[in-house]
């Protein structure tokens, strides 16, 4: 029961995470390496703004994710949008924005370390326990977990029920069809990398109230997401959010059950068994 | 000319999720026999050939060459089984020149040739495709009809048992086609075992012993050329039910 | 095709030649010089062994820390029992060996799946490799105590080197190099000649893996003491990367242009400003994709033969027809 609603809590936090980069790699064809450093800024800056100016962090992604989201549009249009034109197919495109935001995350991974260091943070946010069926957890995190369901809601009703979500969803399916039905595919190309952005975002600063974090732990956040994102399908919003739930579920139980220091294992034998299985996803079709 | 079936489609159907795209379509070829495989767009004559050629698996059915059932094999084996092929968009290799791209058909399919063997093999097939001499040309900068010389010699190269030409003769001028299809009389008069996919009805007409010929996934007629081509259902078929 | 042209024997020529003169370093100086080259020699096998892979399949693999790590264990792990020799060889057993297992778990699969597993793969076998040693042995590091010293070092890598680019040379000419050719250009009509693209590109894989563990088994005398997280440090895939990336991947010799200017500007960096190695990695790959994608063998190419037009190297994506 720990296991379970430990692992939802973990689970829902990687779901924003996923969907982030699902969003920019399967809307905009980026695979951005830098998703997780992403993560990690927006951990400090929700501790900064917690601590400097008592900002409450659930209120703090208010501010931080429209940051995030001006941040990843002016990257798309700057340092992707050139890869874009200059690509001549698809695989091209994968290897340059792969070494790309592989760039990106070693940069911003070294002005984090140069303005923050690298010893490890945490800040105090409601840390008072509840009682949920009879064991004791953390108020943070469910208050974590609750805005972690209610950002992925409504990014769910934006895909599904409004015609811009809609458009969006045309790109990812076909972006040279999309186009032929009048939508501005670089505009909506940039706007999924940006939303994706603000995504992450705000699953850092959940994290942050009640996640220890440093400036080089990015790249573990990134492995992880990509890994949701194949296993749920590209592009895939209830196959990311079910895969995330799935791999938080299979960490916490790994970490309690055999040992902390094998979570990695645990997701990389749910990786292999993926890739072995379903290369196409969960929910993803059989292609020829 | 009569003989063994050297392939023999048995039932194959290919389903890709919901849409049919071949519906248990039967077929025979006979070794040093020439077929033309006909129909309107989207019948299905591509996905056949990808069946055949291991392209694609079928959904249920069997394709035997020689008796030894291929259908489900990777294409490689496939191909070392002594299947080759053209493709429907022209693919040669840009990187590689002229007369590199002839020996990639012969060194790991159906025969396994290497060295000076295989160069002095590629040479000759390039003269024979029309491409004499120019064997160290950079193949990217070659015109259309070259090219598609090229990915003929390229099949040729693994002396194939059965040779697949999907829509060889598509988007030659005139007297490209002329040359085209003097070239592949050519073959056919070596005996070699052919199966061509194509549109153009005049080259249908002058090379092939029999025609199979589909639509929307199904069989509607197998024959000699003229006999085919009268039949209601192909009329039909190509020109849809009110003209017919 | 046994016989060698006059190109190939110039080229022999020139590199006996420069094995010789780097033979030497260690005779002129055993300071800070030779260690610097011991560096070089080490990133020239690592990237020479990364391009024979990636070059041709523009697949990119971070997996190298995971299996130079492999090969320092190996070492760490036998020293006291069995002959050094021995482990080198173990050593490349073991990497080829993962090698093979990643290359057909992933390998059929898109370089998206390849890199991300890669990624994490040093870090997964740090992992089990200190789980394993909490759990069932006493200590988490290893001694490794040899009479070896740097110049034994630089010389067995100078070795491995000559082996590495024997290798890359012999299979250019043979029929796996013109397989990884033909695949580069087009997979799907290399699997209509015949081609077995995923054992072509896992068995060049593990080729690769091989050697980069017996790198990783060299160097672990220098380490003397073996412990995880130096074993399998991250930073080497990355370093190894934008070596060859930088130097070239076109050709054999190509991406020692990049490891001997990076190597020697990351050790000037690491030691006056090592905060800024991560920034220094993040700049060099931004600089290589947007400047330089072909890498310096590139800019040569096109100031040798300034008109000959754009080559198109990057092979066509595959579409299925209808």
């Amino acid at each position: 029961m720990d296991i379970l609603i430990t692992g939802t809590v973990l689970g829902g936090t990687y779901a924003l995470i996923a969907l982030g980069l699902t969003l920019q790699y399967g809307v905009a064809r980026i695979m951005n390496l830098a998703n997780g450093e992403n993560l990690v800024l927006a951990c400090f800056c929700a501790f900064w703004l917690y601590t400097a100016a008592s900002i409450n962090p659930v209120i703090g992604i208010a501010i931080i994710a429209p940051a995030a989201f001006l941040l990843n549009w002016l990257i798309y249009v700057y340092a992707m949008k050139p890869l874009v034109d200059r690509a001549k197919n698809r695989g091209q495109l994968e290897v340059d924005s792969i070494l790309a935001t592989f760039g990106l995350m070693f940069i911003m991974q070294g002005v984090m370390l140069l303005v923050f260091g690298g010893s490890y943070f945490s800040y105090n946010f409601l840390s008072e326990p509840v009682r949920i069926l009879g064991a004791n957890y953390g108020l943070n995190r469910i208050v974590a977990l609750g805005a972690a369901v209610v950002i992925a809601a409504g990014l769910y009703l934006f895909l599904y029920r409004t015609r811009y979500g809609t458009a969006i969803r045309a790109v990812s399916v076909s972006p040279s069809s999309a186009s032929l039905v009048a939508i501005n595919v670089p505009r909506a190309s940039a706007f999924a990398f940006a939303l994706g952005g603000a995504l992450t975002a705000a699953g850092g600063a959940l994290l942050s109230t009640f996640y220890t974090f440093n400036s080089s732990m990015g790249v573990i956040f990134t492995m992880k997401a990509l890994i949701i994102v194949i296993m749920g399908g590209v592009g895939d919003v209830r196959g990311a959010v079910l895969a995330a739930l799935l791999l938080g579920l299979a960490e916490t139980a790994v970490a309690s059950l055999i040992d902390p220091g094998l979570t990695l294992a645990a997701t990389y034998t749910l990786f292999i068994i993926v890739l072995l299985i379903r290369p196409q996803g969960i929910f993803g079709r059989q292609t020829a | 000319m009569t003989g063994r079936a050297l392939l023999s489609v048995e039932t194959v159907r290919k389903a890709f999720g919901g849409l049919v795209a071949i519906n248990d379509v039967d077929f025979t070829v006979k070794q040093s026999e020439l077929i033309g495989l006909i129909g309107p767009n989207g019948s299905g004559k591509t996905t056949m050939m990808n069946l055949i050629s291991g392209a694609l698996k079928p959904t249920s059915g069997t394709i035997r060459l020689d008796g030894e059932a291929i259908s489900g094999l990777p294409a490689h084996k496939i191909s070392q089984r002594g299947v080759a092929r053209t493709f429907q968009l022209v693919r040669i290799l840009p990187s590689l020149s002229a007369v590199e791209n002839v020996i990639a058909g012969a060194v790991f399919g159906h025969i396994r040739a290497w060295g000076d063997d295989a160069y002095r093999e590629a040479e000759v097939l390039l003269e024979r495709v029309g491409l004499g001499g120019r064997g160290s040309a950079p193949t990217g900068s070659m015109t259309y009809i070259d090219q598609k010389r090229l990915e003929l010699a390229r099949a040729l190269a693994s002396n194939p048992r059965l040779l697949l030409l999907d829509e060889w003769l598509a988007g030659l001028n005139p007297s490209e086609l002329k040359i085209g299809i003097e070239l592949i009389r050519d073959l056919r008069e070596d005996g070699r075992t052919i199966i061509m996919v194509e549109h153009v009805m005049d080259a249908i007409r002058s090379l092939c012993d029999r025609c199979v010929v589909m639509s929307s996934g199904v069989k509607i007629a197998d024959g000699s050329v003229h006999d085919v081509l009268n039949q209601p259902e192909v009329v039909t078929a190509y020109l849809g039910a009110d003209d017919a | 095709m046994t016989r060698f042209s006059e190109k190939e024997q110039r080229v022999a020529a020139f590199a006996l030649l420069g094995f010789g003169a780097a033979a030497a370093i260690p005779l002129v100086d055993d300071g800070y010089y030779l260690s610097l080259s011991v560096n070089i020699a080490m990133y020239a096998v690592l990237c020479t062994a990364w391009t024979l892979f990636s070059g041709p399949t523009h697949y990119i693999s971070l997996a190298t820390a995971a299996f130079f790590g492999i090969g320092t264990y190996t070492v760490g792990l036998g020293i006291d029992s069995l002959p050094f020799p021995l482990l080198l060889a173990i050593a490349g057993i073991a990497a080829a060996i993962l090698a093979g297992l990643v290359g057909v778990a992933t390998l059929r699969l898109s370089g998206v799946y390849f890199v991300i597993f890669t990624l994490g793969l040093a870090e997964l076998v740090r992992q089990v490799v200190t789980w394993l040693q909490t759990n069932f042995t006493t200590s988490v590091g290893l001694y490794v105590f040899t009479d070896m010293t740097e110049k034994h070092i630089f010389w067995m890598l100078l070795a491995l080197a000559a082996i590495v680019y024997a290798t890359g040379w012999l299979i250019n000419r043979s029929r796996l190099g013109f397989a990884m050719r033909i695949i580069g250009n087009d997979e799907t009509v290399a699997r209509h000649v015949g081609i077995d693209v995923a054992r072509s590109k896992v068995i060049l894989f593990m080729v690769s893996g091989a050697f980069i563990g017996i790198t990783g088994a060299i160097l672990a005398p220098r380490f003397a003491y073996v412990e995880p997280p130096s074993a399998f440090n991250p930073v080497i895939s990355f370093q190894v990367v934008i070596m060859a990336l930088l130097g070239g991947t076109g050709r054999l010799w190509a991406p020692l242009l990049g490891v001997i200017p990076f190597t020697i500007l990351f050790d000037r960096i690491s030691s006056s400003f090592p905060n800024h190695t991560s920034l220094l990695i993040g700049v060099a790959f931004m600089a290589i994709v947007y400047f330089l994608p072909r890498g310096v063998i590139g800019l040569i190419e096109d100031f040798r033969k300034p008109r000959a037009g754009k080559a198109g190297t990057v092979a066509p994506v595959p579409e299925a027809a209808e």
